[in-house]
């Protein structure tokens, strides 16, 4: 069986780890990659998805209500809503935050793990808080690939190491690693 | 001997495919019921509020809470909450109303009155906002604001118009950023926990119980707001919202949706063009 999806939640330091960690995807990678970047509800609607744009060969899409999941797209989680994951396609909510967070990486990964099982790879990248953990163990429970940076090279190494405690048997790599382990997933398929 | 009991073909046996079985029995049940109809709303965010519930009644899976739900009123009444409440702010997107006040209101003006529609009200925040906002482009004794929600008990909350004091302050920062022109807290007095907004606000106010998805249209509007309500609602169901938004918008009425959220599933996208497009803010023109 094929994996099908990626996410990938970081807060502090993320834009700068997102950038890394794309750039060393190989091109022959398409699976949709799908982002919960903590922000504030100000921030700019766009702008993250602006900069990765102007970097990335990728198409950069900030999530609209409903949208469909396509091949070889990065999604961006719009601020102030949390990004949920259907059957093929998006769905948001404005619903309290959780752990101080909307988006919420848990609430992206649990619904990923719901809807499409042993098919994701949970990525956790730089952040300054726990979120991400519960949903990375849900993932890795649910038969899934987990990834997380290693604490030693990211920004602030507190979510990569709450991921870490919760998901214990995640592979840990550094940001250029990431990318090409992503590949031989791709290649051997769910195991 | 062997068991004689096999899961459907096609009906696997993982944890994920007996849960959707699970809330479709408990959602089918609440419909024959209690009448209210949640089985077209978005899988993904009905199940986090479905388990919010779960948990908070000690209970362990959706067909525990099925059980519960369909004995006891009371528990029903609790789930009903869960599931309407939508959590909002005042004037939460300031932008939205920047451009309401520059892009709708002068349209307004060139009626002798206007009827709004402001459905999915929740608890009331965007109701009081656009009251304000209303009041100070000196419209809103010729408008008529029709609130609805599925939800009584939240319609009490909008009516009461008590909102708690510790949001005033990030309140205060979105109405100066909507374009305010007065001062935020002419509006409020303080009452014990929370502030009480004035009742001059509602006085053009109609609150009424309205469901969306089995309710049929009351009236002709020349606004419809309805921000963030429809994404708790999967594409079908969406589209019959839109097809009733469009039945109830006077010719050249306005529809404000949220900043996320389209005309993708109406089937009359092509009767709207764009006021702002950023704002999601349409305008019937067919």
């Amino acid at each position: 069986m094929a994996y099908e999806l990626v996410v990938v939640g970081c807060s502090w330091g993320g834009l700068a780890a997102l950038g890394r960690l794309l750039d060393h995807l190989p091109d022959g990678v398409d699976l949709p990659v799908v982002v919960a970047q903590h922000r504030g509800p100000d921030s700019l609607r766009g702008a993250l998805e602006a900069t990765l744009r102007r970097r990335l060969e990728r198409p950069v899409v900030e999530v609209e209500d409903k949208d469909p999941i396509a091949l070889g797209r990065v999604y961006i989680a719009p601020p102030d809503y949390h990004l949920l994951v259907e059957p093929g396609s998006f769905a948001l909510s404005v619903d309290e935050r959780v752990r101080h967070a909307r988006p919420s990486i848990d609430v992206l990964f649990e619904s990923a793990a719901d809807a499409y099982g042993e098919r994701v790879i949970g990525v956790v990248l730089t952040g300054a808080n726990e979120d991400g953990a519960a949903g990375l163990a849900r993932i890795a429970e649910r038969g899934g690939a987990a990834i997380v940076q290693d604490p030693g090279t990211a920004e602030a190494r507190e979510m990569p190491e709450a991921a870490l405690a919760a998901a214990a048997a995640a592979t840990v790599l550094p940001l250029e690693g990431i990318g090409p382990h992503i590949a031989e997933l791709c290649a051997v398929g769910v195991s | 001997m062997a068991l004689q009991v096999e899961t459907q073909a096609g009906e696997g046996t993982s944890r994920e495919e007996l849960e959707r079985v699970e809330i479709d029995l408990l959602l089918e049940g609440i419909y024959r019921r209690y009448g209210f109809d949640f089985r077209e709303y978005a899988p993904a965010s009905l199940r986090r509020r479905l388990w919010r519930r779960i948990h908070a009644e000690r209970l362990e899976s959706v067909s525990g809470l099925q059980e519960k739900v369909l004995h006891d009123p009371v528990c029903m009444e609790r789930l009903l909450l869960d599931l309407s409440i939508n959590v909002t702010a005042m004037f939460r997107d300031p932008s939205f109303y920047v451009a309401f006040r520059r892009e709708v209101a002068p349209l307004l003006r060139t009626y002798p009155f206007t009827r709004i529609w402001v459905a999915g009200c929740s608890t009331g925040e965007e109701v009081y906002s656009l009251a304000i906002l209303l009041a100070e482009e000196e419209l809103y004794e010729r408008t008529r604001i029709y609130a609805t929600d599925i939800n009584e008990a939240v319609l009490d909350r909008a009516r009461a118009g008590v909102f708690a004091l510790d949001k005033m302050q990030a309140y205060t920062e979105n109405y100066i950023k909507a374009g305010g022109t007065r001062a935020f807290s002419e509006y409020y007095v303080a009452a014990y926990d929370g502030v009480q907004f004035a009742r001059s606000l509602v006085e053009n106010v109609v609150f009424a119980q309205h469901n969306l998805v089995s309710d049929r249209s009351f009236n002709e509007f020349n606004v419809i707001v309805c921000r963030n309500v429809m994404i708790y609602f999967d594409r079908s169901l969406q589209g019959r919202v839109h097809r009733l938004f469009y039945e109830s918008l006077a010719p050249l009425g306005v529809l404000a949706l949220g900043h996320k959220e389209s005309l993708a599933s109406s089937p009359h996208a092509e009767a709207f063009e764009e006021l702002d497009a950023e704002e999601k803010i349409f305008r019937r023109v067919r």
